[in-house]
């Protein structure tokens, strides 16, 4: 069976400076991987050519069985990501920004209601407007917002920022639960202890490229 | 697509409700213009009266220049942008969709600013149904070719000041016809006004049309 994640060689450019410089993975369907590396490794680089939101500029790149080099428009329906910025608009409602972004995939607005409660974002909070929540909340709506997608594959950066221990109990908990629906997941995380804790493996990024892979704990 | 286009008009609509950006200050800095005008103008009423029509779609320029900015400032922020490439909503969708936001914050700001020059100028419209023809194909070609240019100044450094430089000289016929065409409906013009409206009309099409065609790369990162 073909891997949901399969890069050869793949080069992506920022700002013409490599920011992956020929990586190699694979990623079978219902595996959790961790990337790890230090700052400016490659890893939020890794997550958004996955996305299919940044041009492979050579090698060979297929995410979900689409052609990233050719047609990496047509993954990004099938995959959520979840990066630094909160992708949430500040001045429209939790529950606006949660209807919209689930209508603008074609899922129901149900599921983003679900998502929120989920995420365990209290319903005092829905009717707020974005910018009213403190960072961790704003995490929590954002992670609701990709869960209500039903992604295929999930890219996570740094899931666990700006999270307290509950927020991160749940994500850790959302994350087994999807692996085990047979979705896929490709974290990036500066927290090992609990990142090895989730993950089925680990790879290692450095210098936009892939040193090392391992299986976790 | 309509379907796309009809959820982005919406939210950007209710993204302005809820900031109150347009109300509280563009509208008031579009009337406070033409307020300016009166002043510096009124010693000489004449002056004033025959450079109605042009103050009036000078100040619609200006206007528009500040709402197209808020309308992709807010799609800048907060990775907002790469989630909408993620919805898979098409290009063309998210531009009419803007556009149509557009048109609809406009109008009700050229409202306001008709009774304003109504009330400032002494200014009578006479000509009702060329004036309204005029005012939404014009209003079409601000709202299409503001949203092309918006979107290309939101991805640039320093875009926000570069966007007048693109829009406005982009917009100069638009202030030609509009002009000519109000002049003739505020019947201070003898000839045909229609013309005006129709090639306002011709410049708002083909600037939806290139607008919904080549808004794909405006979005992207290459």
């Amino acid at each position: 069976m073909e891997p949901v994640v399969h890069l050869r060689a793949a080069v992506a450019l920022l700002d013409r400076f490599p920011a992956l410089a020929g990586v190699d993975l694979d990623v079978d369907a219902g595996e959790v991987v961790l990337v790890r590396g230090p700052n400016g490794a490659g890893k939020t680089t890794l997550l958004r050519v996955c996305a299919g939101l940044l041009p492979v500029a050579s090698g060979e790149a297929r995410v979900l069985g689409v052609d990233l080099v050719r047609h990496r428009s047509d993954v990004r329906r099938r995959v959520g990501l979840l990066g630094h910025a909160t992708f949430l608009y500040e001045d429209l409602s939790v529950a606006e920004n949660l209807d919209f972004w689930t209508r603008a995939v074609g899922a129901s607005t149900d599921d983003g209601r679900a998502a929120l409660d989920r995420l365990a974002v209290a319903p005092r909070l829905h009717d707020l407007p974005v910018r009213a929540l403190s960072a961790g909340q704003r995490r929590r709506v954002s992670f609701a917002a990709m869960v209500a997608r039903r992604p295929e594959l999930w890219l996570l950066d740094e899931p666990h920022a700006g999270l307290d221990a509950t927020g991160r109990d749940v994500i850790d908990g959302l994350i087994g639960e999807a692996a085990a629906a047979g979705a896929t997941v490709l974290f990036a995380s500066h927290e090992l202890d609990r990142a090895e804790a989730v993950a089925h493996r680990t790879v290692t990024v450095s210098g936009g490229a892939v040193l090392a892979e391992g299986a976790s704990r | 697509m309509i379907r796309g286009a009809a959820l982005m008009a919406g939210k950007d609509l209710r993204l302005e409700w809820r900031s109150k950006v347009g109300i509280s200050q563009v509208l008031p800095f579009a009337v406070l213009v033409v307020l300016l005008f009166a002043f510096a103008l009124d010693p000489d009423r004449g002056v004033l009266e025959r450079a109605t029509s042009g103050l009036f779609w000078v100040v619609v320029l200006f206007s528009a220049v500040l709402t197209v900015q808020r309308s992709f400032a807010v799609e800048a922020e907060d990775g907002v942008l790469d989630a909408l490439r993620l919805t898979g909503l098409s290009p063309a969708a998210v531009y009419l969709g803007k556009v149509a936001a557009l048109v609809v914050q406009l109008l009700v700001l050229e409202a306001v600013l008709a009774l304003a020059v109504a009330v400032f100028y002494d200014t009578t419209f006479r000509g009702w149904p060329l004036v309204v023809g005029v005012t939404f194909a014009a209003t079409l070609g601000i709202a299409g070719a503001g949203a092309v240019y918006g979107a290309l100044a939101a991805r640039l450094r320093s875009g926000n000041t570069l966007l007048p430089l693109l829009l406005l000289p982009l917009l100069a016929p638009v202030l030609i016809s509009a002009t000519r065409g109000f002049e003739v409906g505020f019947g201070r013009e003898a000839g045909p006004g229609w013309p005006w409206a129709a090639l306002l009309g011709i410049f708002a099409v083909v600037y939806l049309t290139l607008g919904a065609a080549l808004f794909r790369p405006l979005l992207e990162d290459t």
